[in-house]
């Protein structure tokens, strides 16, 4: 088991950031966090709703993987438990956005 | 930067959900990226390093922290999602706080932002409770052996954060001043405020 280390979030390493940390790894990771918190403020859902199937994703996601790998999990089962969206829909979609060429699959970083 | 394959494929899923959801209506064009911009420059602890800071410098502000956090903290303007509850536990010292979420990650982000990765590890979640003073140690904090530490375990109720003491020899500091010695780490509990 590896132990959690402390980054050095003052040093001269730290990225331009007013409170002093970049906190996605990765765009998708902001995407998603983004759209979820998009979902509760327009009341599709509460947040009890989301950390319950959070908790439950986190509880059986294999090891290596990631904190957002479960958040996505959980939105999903989420979002099909409401009837919001099926999952062939957004498996349909992803193809679609797959399928483009290369140089068009990358989201640009936020900001843009 | 590179990406790896499966960053491409989590990319595209995200990127899927969201389009397919904004098609819907569900989600205003804009939004997202707007919710990001807010958790990424504007929500963050600074804002907790404020409350402490005024806490330091007002008795009676730190009083109405310790009894009621969420109404003191929106005293200041702070508040929102992850902030209904927060529940502000002080250091002593003779007693030492340290918070973690054992199930997820429930932090208060209008004081703190977002968790960073180490809190949401599982080695930090499940270690922390059961060997407080070790992982206290491993991450730069010994702390002496009478000294009381207590574990916050945050839940859908309640999210703690931490009124670290007041270093020494501050005490011609200003509340602005006093703040930047206030780290994020300083308010979960597994660092000190900085010296000046």
């Amino acid at each position: 088991m590896t132990t959690a280390r402390v980054p050095d979030v003052s040093g001269p390493a730290a990225p331009p950031r007013r409170n002093g940390e970049l906190v996605f790894a990765s765009p998708w990771e902001s995407r998603i966090f983004g759209v979820t918190l998009a979902l509760l403020e327009a009341d599709r859902f509460t947040w009890d709703e989301f950390r319950a199937r959070l908790i439950a994703a986190l509880a059986r996601s294999a090891d290596g993987e990631k904190y957002y790998d479960s958040w996505t999990v959980a939105l999903e089962e989420l979002l099909v438990e409401k009837g919001i969206c099926t999952a062939a829909e957004i498996s349909a979609n992803e193809r679609v956005l797959a399928a483009r060429p290369p140089g068009h699959d990358h989201r640009d970083p936020v900001g843009r | 930067m590179a990406h790896d394959h499966d960053d491409d494929d989590r990319a595209h899923r995200a990127e899927a959900l969201e389009s397919l959801l904004t098609e819907k209506g569900l989600v205003a064009p804009g939004a997202v990226d707007a919710i990001i911009r807010r958790y990424e420059q504007d929500v963050g602890p600074m804002n907790g390093a404020k409350v402490v800071a005024r806490a330091w410098t007002d008795p009676a502000y730190r009083r109405r922290l310790l009894a009621d956090g969420a109404a003191a903290i929106a005293e200041l303007g702070f508040g929102g999602p992850q902030g209904e509850h927060v529940v502000v536990v002080e250091n002593t010292p003779a007693v030492h706080n340290v918070v973690v979420c054992t199930l997820c990650s429930c932090y208060p982000w209008p004081v703190l932002g977002l968790p960073p990765s180490w809190y949401k590890d599982p080695a930090y979640r499940s270690r922390v409770v059961r060997e407080p003073r070790g992982v206290l140690a491993e991450m730069g904090l010994p702390l002496d052996a009478h000294v009381e530490i207590r574990v916050w375990d945050s839940s859908a109720e309640v999210r703690y954060m931490v009124l670290p003491e007041r270093p020494a020899g501050t005490d011609g500091l200003d509340a602005d001043a006093l703040a930047a010695l206030v780290t994020r780490d300083a308010m979960i509990g597994v660092a000190r405020a900085k010296a000046p």
